[in-house]
């Protein structure tokens, strides 16, 4: 019996009314009722918020030279955090896109919170190469419009391929995000008991009323979209990482990068995803819907693309000394021994001995442990971009231009500033918005009900239930 | 219970979402217009100077070149402002008695020169030189418009890099015999795009390829 419950993905006994209940009830809290822990968690990262905002102003004032960066290594925490967060929003794509198209009914009840997640760490990331401009405020001549110079951005440049990429990445993953809100923002219209939130999930629901139309329409969207976004995801953090692969620097310009930075984005991405999971689901008591069997198959995930990880690090290696080119060979040596190789160990603990814990049942099935690896692995993939891109720049081909970076408190400031940012928009989502797809863990209910033999069966929109719906009975049922 | 929004709400709700993308072409489409407007490159607007200096007499009655005042503009990158001593070559026995010519006095008394407004200032990253266009048959009137008639000074063009760009692309459409440059009213040959790749070749002006190069203007 135990281990049955264990490889179910929602708790037994749950039905369409209590799955609703249970998660609309966080967002129709009233203000009054709030939980203390919400308003604590909500006011640290508040602090942080405007620590970044404090870092950000004066920078805007007194230019990037308030940074640790110089003259060899012009690209060091900005970039290194950008694509840190770049590679977080990833998961979310993974997970509401990707395992779509592969009809995993265990992403439903963690989706809705990916997708948040994507946004904010987009949000994020979008950031810092504006920040790091040293004349932040011309950021707009890398859009290509006409203009009184009669001049266009490089379409060579791969930072441009940026732009595109992120503001596309951006405005897909809205979409997505978006439209698997719309059901649930009808429920939560139909569940509020207040007015004014009433008339605000009404709006932004659309008029949203189950019917078969309705439904038919948006899953073939929805399923577009997952088809759209999952090229995108892929090309996008490529597109990242080409901003280094083309480049000349040892230790950058590698063909391995498109891929092992994907990898890397997943491995992260993940991560970031468990980091909060098994803090929230504790404290919101969603063990029923987020149970151990989501854990134990994130974690199984993070190790197989933790693997290619591990796998280009090899490859990495190997390939430095295959290459029998000095400058190459000197690079990898300057990285397990000079003066950035305390960094580089701690990125080969984190990222590659670590996670090979998760080989281990007992360890997946262990949420602390979990959240501690996952941290780990946060870290490790911090200092992973750190390492490629600052200990390539401040060794290269030029003995007389070899300096080392060390941060400044403004390049912690703004660093840690965003974790803020991105904390304060999560708290915000969690409290106003339903954080697990209630329409999507319905229709998992109602599988687990009917199906829960076939678990190869592919969903079907049969029971997305009337609740809240005015003319939710789907015919044909 | 009553309904969440009023039957007016669908009216509201088709009407926005046809308005908001009308809204955004508005915000478009005007920024585009107010950018282009003399507003914002103050084409054709007169700018006051201290001495009220008008053109028109100077070159049509005195029927003065180009050059008595503006003297090194085939010479040097600079098109100079004449200083008070060149005023005074005339204005030392010529209308005394004008209110208008007290300044350019006190500047000869003083020596302190006339604090002229430049009309035409570009951004000091951009290196123009006057000399070349001069020389490889660019007429004033091509840029600064027809001089001779302005009895306040006026910006003519709006001096813009893509404005730039658009002769450093295509000089056949607006050169002139080096002779003509001067000339006030020059009328364009009817076949100008023929004589100006005549010109083109003829002044040895560079492919359009190296005109448009950064360096030609930024250095």
């Amino acid at each position: 019996m135990e281990t049955a419950h264990n490889n179910l993905l929602v708790e037994p006994g749950h039905s369409n009314a209590s799955i609703t209940e249970k998660i609309t009830h966080i967002p129709l809290t009233t203000i009054r009722k709030t939980s203390r822990g919400w308003i604590l968690g909500f006011l640290i990262s508040f602090l942080g918020m405007m620590v970044f905002l404090f870092a950000v102003t004066i920078l805007f004032i007194r230019g990037v030279g308030i940074w640790g960066i110089n003259i060899p290594v012009g690209w060091a925490f900005a970039i290194t955090s950008f694509v840190w967060w770049i590679g977080i929003g990833h998961a979310g794509t993974l997970i509401s896109a990707i395992l779509l198209l592969f009809r995993q009914n265990w992403r439903t009840s963690i989706n809705r919170f990916a997708e948040a997640m994507t946004l904010f760490a987009v949000a994020n990331a979008a950031l810092f190469p504006i920040l790091h401009l040293g004349r932040p405020q011309y950021f707009y001549t890398l859009f290509p419009y006409p203009n009184i110079y009669s001049l266009w951005p490089n379409f060579r440049s791969p930072l441009v391929w940026d732009v595109f990429a992120i503001t596309t990445y951006a405005l897909v993953s809205l979409l997505f995000w978006y439209m698997g809100l719309v059901p649930d923002l009808s429920t939560m219209r139909d569940k509020a008991k207040n007015v004014f939130a009433r008339r605000i999930y009404g709006m932004m629901s659309l008029g949203w009323r189950n019917s078969i139309r309705h439904w038919h329409h948006y899953q073939s969207v929805y399923f577009l979209l997952a088809v759209l976004a999952t090229p995108l995801v892929i090309s996008v953090h490529s597109i990242v990482s080409v901003d280094f692969a083309y480049g000349i620097v040892p230790g950058w310009h590698s063909t391995i990068f498109p891929p092992y930075f994907v990898a890397g984005a997943v491995f992260s991405g993940f991560a970031m995803v468990l980091t909060l999971m098994i803090p929230l689901r504790s404290f919101f008591k969603w063990k029923g819907m987020i149970t151990d069997r989501h854990l134990d198959l994130m974690a199984k995930i993070m190790l197989s693309v933790g693997l290619v990880v591990a796998y280009g690090y090899i490859t990495e290696l190997f390939e430095a000394f295959y290459s029998g080119n000095a400058m190459t060979i000197f690079n990898i040596t300057d990285r397990a021994s000079g003066y950035y190789s305390p960094l580089y160990w701690t990125l080969i603990a984190c990222n590659v001995l670590v996670p090979q814990l998760l080989w281990s049942k007992k360890v997946r099935s262990a949420p602390l442990v979990l959240f501690v690896i996952s941290l780990l692995i946060n870290v490790g993939m911090w200092v992973e971009r750190f390492v490629i891109i600052v200990q390539g720049l401040s060794k290269d081909f030029m003995p007389s231009a070899w300096a080392v970076f060390n941060p400044t408190i403004w390049d912690i400031l703004t660093f840690v500033g965003t974790i803020g940012v991105f904390l304060t928009l999560l708290f915000l989502f969690v409290r106003l918005l339903p954080a697990i797809s209630i329409f999507e863990m319905r229709e998992l209910v109602h599988h687990e009900a009917t199906h829960a033999d076939k678990d190869t069966q592919p969903l079907h929109l049969e029971s997305l239930g009337n609740e809240g719906g005015r003319d939710g009975l789907i015919p044909g049922k | 219970m009553p309904p969440l929004f009023p039957p007016r709400s669908n009216f509201i709700a088709r009407a926005s979402l046809i308005a908001l993308p009308i809204l955004v072409v508005a915000i478009v489409v005007g920024l585009v217009l107010y950018g282009a407007s003399s507003a914002v490159t103050q084409v054709g607007v007169p700018v006051a100077q201290p001495v009220p200096f008008p053109h028109t007499f100077h070159v049509t009655a005195v029927k003065l070149d180009c050059r008595y005042c503006h003297a090194s503009v085939d010479k040097s990158s600079f098109a100079d402002l004449p200083p008070t001593e060149t005023c005074m070559t005339c204005h030392s026995q010529i209308l005394l008695a004008s209110p208008n010519l007290i300044p350019v006095h006190e500047s000869w008394e003083s020596g302190q020169p006339i604090q002229w407004t430049k009309v035409n200032q570009l951004a000091d990253f951009v290196f123009f030189n006057h000399e070349i266009h001069v020389n490889k048959g660019v007429g004033c009137e091509t840029c600064h418009g027809r001089v001779d008639q302005m009895t306040t000074d006026v910006k003519e063009n709006s001096f813009y890099m893509a404005w730039c760009l658009d002769c450093h692309r295509n000089p056949e459409k607006f050169l002139r015999p080096v002779e003509e440059v001067m000339t006030m009213g020059y009328q364009p040959a009817e076949n100008q795009l023929v004589v100006g790749a005549k010109l083109v070749k003829d002044y040895e002006i560079l492919p359009a390829s190296q005109l448009i190069n950064c360096s030609i203007c930024h250095r």
